[in-house]
């Protein structure tokens, strides 16, 4: 039968309708979720479900839901959603390392992206040492589980007691680093100083094998030269206090008074700010060190 | 032998005229592409990920052979009534139908064969690629050795889903073949369940029922030791001989009620 050549017009209108309508509908913004309510799903919860339904490809399923877990995290760092949901990430973990219990990276990566506060991460610490728990259960022998463990209670729970406890714990396991025990009596007899934090953020960055966990380390390093660099340049106007009796107006004053050589700058190389009339020195707004931790006692 | 090795060397030659080793090419591109991709999508562990779709993409496409191929050994000769003058031959039946399942068997040879060393050119890459201190965090190098233990009990596992193929082709369609074959093949992998299955349940009968099963159909679990060769756990060689004597004893058996029910069957 011969097609009416109609027929093929209407066939080429309806197909180049159906593309534009998509192109406008692309170009519109995304409706937004009611406050509270995420929009992240996941089919299933259930660990021993998910053992069974995989067969014989735990492995690569293990995979999947740890690069799905990457992506939820990732994904709901860098929107610009006002309501960043971090729901399914415990879940993603717990399935991940269930059907892979040997998943090492699952329970040392997903631990930093459960505790970081919240709207960078989850802001669940708790459920952090629960992530590297269930590790240490499948491998009693990871001291670095155990050292994470140690580090989450140290950085975001600022609980000395259990952190140095978990430190030692660490430097019992077979194989752990020598600097873990002195870390752990530090932490035990001085609290959070800064030179325990700078000890660990060191270890970290020489040791983590993921590229983003160094360069978060040396974030966090830069951050510790911050605030070392802004106890000495407080100190400076105050000597400036002592000799002249009033407080510096600028760095200005400084340098002619033969303080300073230049104008101080943070690690980032951006100028450090200076109040005339308090004397405290903070970091510019627009440097990239900011926020620095003012939980205080970390630093 | 002869007669077999002339059946085995005919069913080959039709597997590659059906482009059954189409299958190497997406197998490569597969892994290639994956070995770029993962990178992108994943934060570390390319390689562990790699390893683990290399081998799981092995038994998949191995396994679809086995089974879809398989299905029709017997049933397409009966379909195109060549069954008659195979028979007519100086043949007998259960020669006849051994060299249809070393046919199969080698084709699967054959594909795993390139697919593993396809495999290992993807992971030497991955190696040469890796700067030191990551390789320095793997719990064993790319290239491990210890990955071919895994693949020698796929392809283990591929001969006796193939041998289950063929027991049922010998007496069905090959729509119900493939859907009982597929169903033992998943039950096979629930055969933990079925020894457990007493600690859950009140009834003694139906515990027994349960253990009895448990023992009867193939524990298809037992040939995966995926999860411990990619993380360097130990493959004891007494775990490894034991699944073998299991999965070549089991291979036999099938063979044997495949060949009883061939030689029943009346072609008229």
């Amino acid at each position: 039968m011969k097609v009416h050549p109609a027929a093929w017009t209407a066939l080429v209108l309806l197909f180049a309708a159906v593309v534009g309508l998509q192109m406008i509908q692309a170009a519109q913004p995304p409706l937004a979720s009611p406050e509270g309510v995420s929009t992240n799903l996941l089919y299933v919860r259930s660990p021993q479900v998910l053992q069974r339904a995989t067969l014989s490809f735990q492995a690569l399923a293990a995979d999947i839901y740890w690069i799905r877990a990457v992506q939820h995290y990732g994904g709901t760092k860098l929107s610009n959603d006002q309501n960043k949901q971090y729901d399914v990430l415990y879940p993603l973990l717990d399935l991940t390392t269930s059907l892979d219990p040997y998943f090492d990276v699952v329970y040392k990566f997903g631990s930093v992206f459960l505790a970081e506060p919240y709207p960078a991460g989850a802001g669940r610490p708790d459920q952090a040492i629960a992530l590297l728990q269930k590790g240490l259960r499948t491998r009693p022998d990871k001291w670095d589980l155990a050292q994470s463990i140690g580090f989450v209670y140290y950085w975001w729970l600022a609980d000395d007691q259990s952190a140095a406890m978990w430190f030692n714990r660490a430097a019992d396991m077979p194989a752990a680093p020598e600097w873990l025990r002195p870390l752990a009596a530090v932490t035990l007899a001085q609290g959070g100083n800064r030179a325990s934090s700078r000890m660990l953020w060191t270890e970290i960055a020489r040791n983590a094998d993921a590229g983003w966990l160094r360069d978060q380390a040396a974030f966090r390093l830069k951050q510790l030269d911050a605030l070392d660099g802004i106890d000495i340049m407080e100190r400076v106007v105050q000597q400036y206090r002592g000799r002249t009796g009033v407080l510096p107006a600028s760095w200005g004053d400084m340098m002619r008074a033969g303080f300073l050589r230049g104008v101080p700058a943070d690690p980032a190389g951006v100028p450090f700010q200076l109040d005339s009339a308090t004397g405290k020195v903070t970091l510019d707004p627009n440097s990239p060190l900011n926020p620095l931790p003012t939980a205080g006692r970390r630093l | 032998m002869r007669v077999i090795g002339h059946v085995a060397v005919n069913v080959f030659k039709e597997s590659v005229r059906d482009k059954v080793l189409y299958n190497l090419l997406v197998f490569a591109a597969l892994l290639i592409s994956a070995s770029y991709l993962i990178g992108q999508l994943t934060a570390g562990q390319d390689v562990k990920i790699i390893k683990d779709l290399g081998l799981a993409s092995i038994s998949v496409f191995g396994l679809l052979i086995a089974v879809f191929i398989g299905i029709g050994l017997v049933w397409k000769e009966v379909e195109r009534r060549s069954i008659y003058t195979l028979l007519s031959k100086p043949m007998r039946r259960q020669e006849f139908l051994l060299g249809k399942y070393f046919g199969l068997v080698l084709t699967l040879v054959i594909n795993v064969a390139v697919m593993t060393a396809a495999y290992y050119a993807v992971l030497a890459y991955m190696q040469a690629v890796s700067p030191p201190n990551l390789r320095a965090s793997w719990p064993a190098p790319a290239t491990d050795p210890a990955l071919l233990k895994a693949i020698a009990l796929i392809m283990l596992e591929l001969m006796l889903v193939t041998a289950i193929a063929l027991l049922f082709s010998t007496f069905s369609t090959p729509f119900l073949s493939a859907m009982l074959t597929t169903a033992v093949w998943v039950i096979g992998h629930f055969n933990q369940d079925l020894r457990d299955y007493g600690a859950t349940i009140p009834s003694p009968l139906a515990a027994a029922i349960a253990r009895g099963v448990y023992y009867v159909i193939p524990n298809f679990a037992a040939f995966d030791v995926k999860l411990q060769v990619v993380h360097a756990q130990s493959v004891p060689l007494r775990y490894i001989g034991l699944t073998t004597a299991y999965g070549f004893t089991y291979i036999a058996l099938v063979l044997l009620a495949a060949a009883i029910v061939f030689s029943k069957r009346d072609f008229k």
